[in-house]
Parts: C-alpha cells; structure tokens; sequence
C-alpha cells in the first residue's frame, strides 16, 4: 500500500499516466479546463491546490449506474483526507457527475450520490463535515466527449475542488 | 394571458348562404383516426385573397401545419385547376375533384380601419358539395402565425374529430458551445419551431422545464445560485421565483394539473433523493416518497389523482405510480432493461417514458398498468418525451452517434411519422404548452 502511494505521489509516473489516458482517447478528449487535466502552471507547492490535484488526485471512477466507492477509488479519497487533514484552511466542494447513458434527472441524482458517497468516505477518514460541500453536475458537464465507453468511464466521476487560502 | 389572446382574437361564423343551404348534417369526409395506417388526406390550401404577400405566407403555414401532422397531404399548387377569385362564393367542385382534392381551404386577409387583420377562411367538402367550416378572425398583425395556426387547428378539429395542436408552443433547452463546456439557456417557440424567443441569458446551466397547465408560466431548475433548484419564470413579465427554501438541490420539477401544485425531488443528506409537492399559494410541503434511493421524475395524472415517478428502489431505475398523497407505491415497468421520465397523457390512458434497453435509448408508451408496452422509437440516445395537448403526438430530444449534440423531434403516437423540429441550435428537454387561449 505503501509503495502505490509512493509511485503515485511521483509527479512525473502522475504526468505519464495522463499522458497515456490522452493518446487512449486519441484526439476525442478534450479537457474542460487546465484544471482538470492538473497541468496549470507553476510548481506543485505542497499544500497547493495544484499539489493536491497533480500530486494527490482529485478525482474518482464509478461504475455504470453505482455510487459504490470502488477499491481503486478508496486509495485516492484516503490520500485526499489525509492531505486535506494536514492542510485544513481549503474549504471543499465536491462534484458529482454522471455518464451520458443515462436520463438526465436521473443523472442529476446519480451525481448527487456519487458525491455524497464521496463526501461520506471523506468525513469517515477525519475530514470536517462542516468543510464539505457536494453539488451535482448530472451528465451536464462532461470532461470527455466521444461517443463510447472510453469516455463514458472517465465522466462517471466526483471531482474533490478546493476553495479557500492558498487555492 | 387569457383576457389579453381573447382580445386579440374574435372568432365568428361567417354567414353563409351556401352551407345554409345544405343539409347541416355530419359531413362524409372524416379521418378516421383510430386506425393504425392513416392514408394522409389530399387537401387543398389555396392562397388566401389579400393585396400584400400575407395570404400566402399563412397559406403556407397552415399547409405546413397539416402536411407535418401525418393525417394530411396538402396538394402542390401548381396542380390547382380552379383559381380562387371570390373566397365568398362556392368553389368549382369539379375543378378539384379532378385532382383528388378531397377537401379545400379557401380564404382571404385584409387589413381593417384600425389596423387590425381580418383572416376569413372556409373548409369544403369537394366530393359532397358543401362547406364545413366558415369562420373569421381578427388580430394584430404581429400575431399572423398565430392566426394560420388557429386555422390550422380549426380545419384539423373538423376533419379528425379530435382537438388540435397547431396553436401551442414548446419551452425547450437551447444548447450551444463545445460539448463539455456547453451553454444550456432556456427558451421559448411555437410548435412548428418559429418565434424563438430566449428567457435566460446561458450564464448558467438551466434545465428541464415545464408549462403551467393553466398559466403562462414554467418551472425549471437552474444553477444559478450555486446549488441547482426549482424555479418559476412567468413567461409575459419575466418574473421568477425561487420554488421553496431547502438547503440541497431541488429538481424535476412538474405542476399539478389545476397548476396549483409543483412536484419535484428534494435531494436528501444521505445522497439520496425523495418527491415532494409544493402547494404554491400556502408555501406548504408534502413529502410523498420516502426511500433511501433515488425517487425522481414525478408526473401527474391529468386528473391528479395519482403520480407516476422514477425510483431505483429495486436496483434500477424503474417506471412506480402511486397514490397524489404517496400511498399505495406500485411498480408498473418490467420490461427488459431500465425505464425512466415517465410522462402521464393528457387523455389519462397512456404514460409516455425513456427506455435503457441493449445499448440503446427508446421512446415508448404504455398503460398506466404497465401493459401494452409499445416503443415508438429507437437509437444512440433519445429522452424527454412531452405530450402534445390532444395526446396524438410526443416530442423528445434525440443524438446520433457521432452527431455532436440532441435536436428535438416529434413522432405519432403509433410510432409512424418522425420529424425534426428545425432549431438554430442544438436543443433538448422539450416541453409543451396547453393549447392557447
């Protein structure tokens, strides 16, 4: 366990491991914004929001249809408390989002599960339940936008963003 | 509103020498409606009288109006025997019988002192010899579409014995931008996709609404003020209204039938979503479900008697009506594969839905049993059904692999007859109004 955590916190394997998920994509992802592919400028400073993104991981995968926090997930939300204990004045909003195969109420509670699920797993690891705010996207905001299932798991996500001094 | 059209508009019979003449007796010429495969019936929409381009354009409009609704096939012009000089007097039947026309609108449009249109038309029956219809109207000039639409829906009502569409409008969701940083505003056009008009400015994400049964007003949910939520937006003033207080998000809105009412999902701390009615004059709050799962898409019946909603109680998004005070909670979907957006008819009978079925995206309709399932229409993505007021036709928003975004379409309740409905830009979540009054 130790180990994973010690490679993922490499930036350059976090940056190959990016780059790989862009090529798989092949032209058809774009990226909402600099943010969401961690790639703004300037240093990862530890407790940066950029460090958190790039060095810690901001963001989880479900499955079809689940708001089950999937055991990859459980190693990224558990380095995410553990960052957000240690570096306490970020406030904390996290997003729920949802695939496009699915209807689009329907995905706005999905999103919202997704998020609570994610926000639950959070406070159960120490994380202030009073820093945390959720908020559901649905299907409205797709990081990926080919039409098949390379990019329909990478939209099926929560995103942790920070608010707050020093973000 | 409704003072305001009914002054606009002032319908008379016209006196008619002709159909007084005749045996006032049920004509012949019928639709029959009932029938599966519907032969369109040959019409024939000759260019009303007028001394400007008027008498045509909304010549074109009730033709266009007609020819889209499947049960009509207005006749080319150029085909045209007879040329209508004197709309007052009886046409050569003959003329147009020869070219099958089996029924004639004829007409005419002139411009009253005060500045007001005067649109006068008649429907006849060519192979009975009569008229059916002989009626004016009055109305600003502003209002001409309108005019071909009342038209349209009066020439559609006697033909068909059923109530028209053609004066309706639809609020919708215009969608510009790139696909991941989309800009959803909501807008406002007639049926046939003319007048848009646009009542939020796409600074932020607005969705799903929905008409006032009764009003000129919507409920929809926006993201606004940060946190998605309910709305109410009176289409004339542009006045809106946040719908309740509640801390989480509010969504999947929908008003009760006498429009007293809006229905919706209240998001709950665990994640999980339940309905609840709001009743909009005594700010009261009923919740309805109460399901650790998510409870969303909550229709009326059109008696109000009764709710059909989206659950996920069992495992996956099913179809469950219920009692209006939340008793007797019964799923009635169980087909293969996942059914959601149930939408009760306007006739009681049936409850349109989207189906997850195989990969694909169906439009369908069943009883408000669950049985005599019958999918309307199939492909890459497709939801959002909405009942045209007479429940004949059902309009959704649809994508093709590949296509970069929905369009809206609308298709007869027996599944023949889909049609886009032209939109500058891409749309979704269609919705649309009772008829005018």
């Amino acid at each position: 366990m130790s180990g994973i955590a010690a490679l993922i916190r490499n930036p350059l394997v976090v940056a190959l491991f990016l780059t790989l998920a862009v090529a798989g994509c092949a032209n058809k992802k774009t990226p909402n914004n600099a943010a969401d592919l961690g790639l703004n400028g300037g240093p990862a400073t530890p407790g940066s929001a950029r460090d958190f993104t790039v060095n810690v991981g901001d963001r989880i995968f479900f499955d079809t249809d689940s708001s089950v926090i999937r055991a990859d997930a459980q190693g990224i939300l558990s380095r995410q408390a553990q960052w957000l204990n240690q570096y306490r004045q970020y406030a904390i909003l996290i997003e729920g989002h949802a695939d496009e195969r699915g209807t689009r109420e329907y995905n706005l509670a999905l999103g919202a599960r997704r998020a609570a699920a994610t926000r639950d797993f959070l406070a159960a690891r120490g994380v202030t339940a009073s820093r945390m705010k959720t908020i559901s996207y649905g299907k409205e905001r797709p990081v990926a936008v080919c039409d098949d299932i390379s990019c329909w798991s990478q939209n099926r996500r929560a995103v942790t963003t920070l608010s707050g001094a020093g973000s | 509103m409704k003072s305001m059209i009914k002054a606009i508009f002032v319908a008379a019979a016209l006196g008619s020498a002709i159909a007084a003449a005749i045996v006032p007796a049920r004509a012949q010429l019928e639709i029959d409606v009932t029938q599966g495969n519907i032969e369109p019936l040959p019409i024939a929409v000759t260019d009303f009288l007028s001394s400007d381009a008027l008498g045509a354009e909304i010549t074109s409009i009730i033709a266009a109006d007609l020819q889209r609704s499947g049960l009509f096939a207005p006749i080319d012009k150029g085909a045209f025997i007879e040329k209508i000089s004197n709309p007052d007097g009886a046409p050569r039947f003959e003329d147009w019988k020869v070219i099958n026309a089996q029924a004639l609108v004829t007409g005419r449009v002139t411009q009253e002192s005060d500045g007001r249109l005067r649109a006068e038309f008649r429907l006849w029956d060519t192979f009975a010899g009569q008229q059916l219809i002989g009626e004016q109207f009055f109305a600003n000039k502003a209002n001409s579409r309108r005019v071909a639409h009342i038209i349209a829906d009066a020439i559609y009502e006697r033909l068909t014995g059923e109530k028209g569409y053609f004066d309706t409008r639809v609020v919708f969701i215009d969608e510009s931008g790139s696909k991941n940083q989309r800009k959803k505003r909501l807008a406002i056009m007639d049926q046939d996709g003319a007048n848009v008009r646009y009542l939020s400015d796409g600074s932020s994400i607005t969705l799903t609404p929905r008409f006032s049964p009764t009003r000129q007003e919507i409920t929809y949910m926006s993201y606004e003020s940060g946190q998605p939520r309910v709305y109410l937006l009176q289409i004339e003033t542009g006045q809106r209204e946040l719908v309740g207080n509640f801390p989480g998000m509010t969504f999947a809105p929908r008003f009760s039938p006498d429009g007293q009412k809006v229905i919706m999902s209240l998001l709950r701390d665990d994640g999980n979503s339940n309905i609840y009615a709001m009743d909009l004059r005594s700010r009261t709050t009923t919740r309805l479900t109460n399901s650790a799962a998510i409870d969303t898409s909550p229709s009326y019946s059109p008696d109000g008697s009764q709710v059909v909603f989206t659950s996920d109680r069992g495992g996956q998004p099913q179809i469950y009506v219920m009692s209006a005070d939340g008793s007797g909670q019964n799923r009635i979907s169980f087909g293969g594969g996942s059914y959601s957006t149930p939408v009760w008819s306007p006739r009681g009978d049936l409850i349109a839905f989207t189906k997850q079925s195989g990969g694909e995206f169906q439009i369908g309709v069943m009883k408000t049993d669950g049985s005599g399932e019958r999918i309307l229409s199939s492909g890459f993505s497709q939801e959002g059904p909405t009942w045209a007021p007479n429940g004949r036709y059902i309009m959704y928003f649809k994508e093709g692999s590949g296509s970069g975004g929905p369009r809206l379409y609308s298709i007869d309740l027996t599944g023949r007859n889909e049609q886009q409905i032209p939109t500058q830009n891409f749309a979704s979540d269609p919705a649309w109004s009772p008829l005018l009054e």
